[in-house]
């Protein structure tokens, strides 16, 4: 990271994908929880990101379209018999 | 899986066969599957398999692998750099303009069909790779593993391809709830 101990806002951002999947050292861990605890703009950055992964998971896996499901049931009868 | 097919076939169309005869393929060759894979990542590959063979001549056989290299190099800054403050000012690296918190926003306009809609276009923006696994795995649900495995991708470049979908994905949200804040109520 950084040749000091303290983490940048800016360097905080590029390891929130990291934080958030658990990836980060216990060390890291401790300096980006301690920086965010401290800091407004970096808690509300973390909350968006949260939010982002919230949102995109609203979106729902695309459908079949219906004749393309008709056809499937279709081809398991047929498969089947 | 009609979504993972359509990044190889030219139309919905095929795209909608594709998924039909790997139905067919997974049904067929259930005896064969070993369980050296999860059920899961077997019916995906299958999935790709025939969807590349269908979108062969249109579409590139590049594999994922490099794909994936060229997605994550050279780097790519999560936030705009100008939107911290420089070296030379008070606080190097610090926020300049720091995130507005969320909360304010109600919950019915984060939830909005238009705001989700933000969301999906953002999505449809990203490079091929990102935007594979951000699918796979925020809107899917798959883990980490089975993303990795059925890309065959190190973890490395899936948290980095990962990380750059999700930061493009906020930084449009942001520019959207942005204006909507100005815009006469």
């Amino acid at each position: 990271m950084t040749e000091d101990q303290t983490l940048t806002c800016q360097e905080l951002v590029e390891l929130v994908t990291s934080y958030l999947e658990g990836g980060l050292s216990d060390v890291d861990r401790a300096r980006f929880e301690e920086h965010v605890a401290a800091c407004d703009g970096c808690t509300n950055y973390l909350e968006q990101m949260r939010t982002t992964i919230r949102l995109t998971g609203m979106l729902t896996p695309e459908e079949l379209s219906d004749e393309a499901s008709r056809d499937l049931l279709g081809a398991f009868r047929t498969w089947r018999a | 899986m009609l979504r993972i097919a359509s990044l190889y076939t030219p139309s919905r169309a095929v795209a909608e066969d594709v998924v039909q005869e790997t139905w067919l393929g997974v049904l067929q060759g259930l005896d064969r599957f070993e369980g050296r894979s999860s059920l899961k990542t077997w019916i995906f590959r299958i999935l790709t398999n025939r969807a590349k063979t269908r979108g062969q001549r249109e579409r590139r056989s590049i594999p994922f692998s490099s794909l994936a290299d060229r997605e994550t190099d050279p780097s790519e800054p999560a936030v705009d750099p100008s939107r911290f403050q420089s070296d030379d000012d008070r606080f190097p690296h610090g926020w300049a303009s720091p995130p507005a918190s969320w909360d304010e926003v109600p919950e019915e306009r984060l939830l909005s069909t238009e705001t989700l809609s933000k969301v999906e276009e953002a999505i449809a923006e990203l490079p091929e790779m990102q935007r594979l696994v951000i699918t796979l795995r925020d809107i899917e649900g798959w883990s980490s593993q089975e993303v990795c495995n059925f890309l065959d991708i190190s973890e490395t470049n899936q948290r980095v391809l990962l990380h750059r979908a999700r930061s493009k994905v906020r930084r449009a949200l942001e520019e959207y709830l942005a204006s909507e804040e100005k815009a006469p109520a």
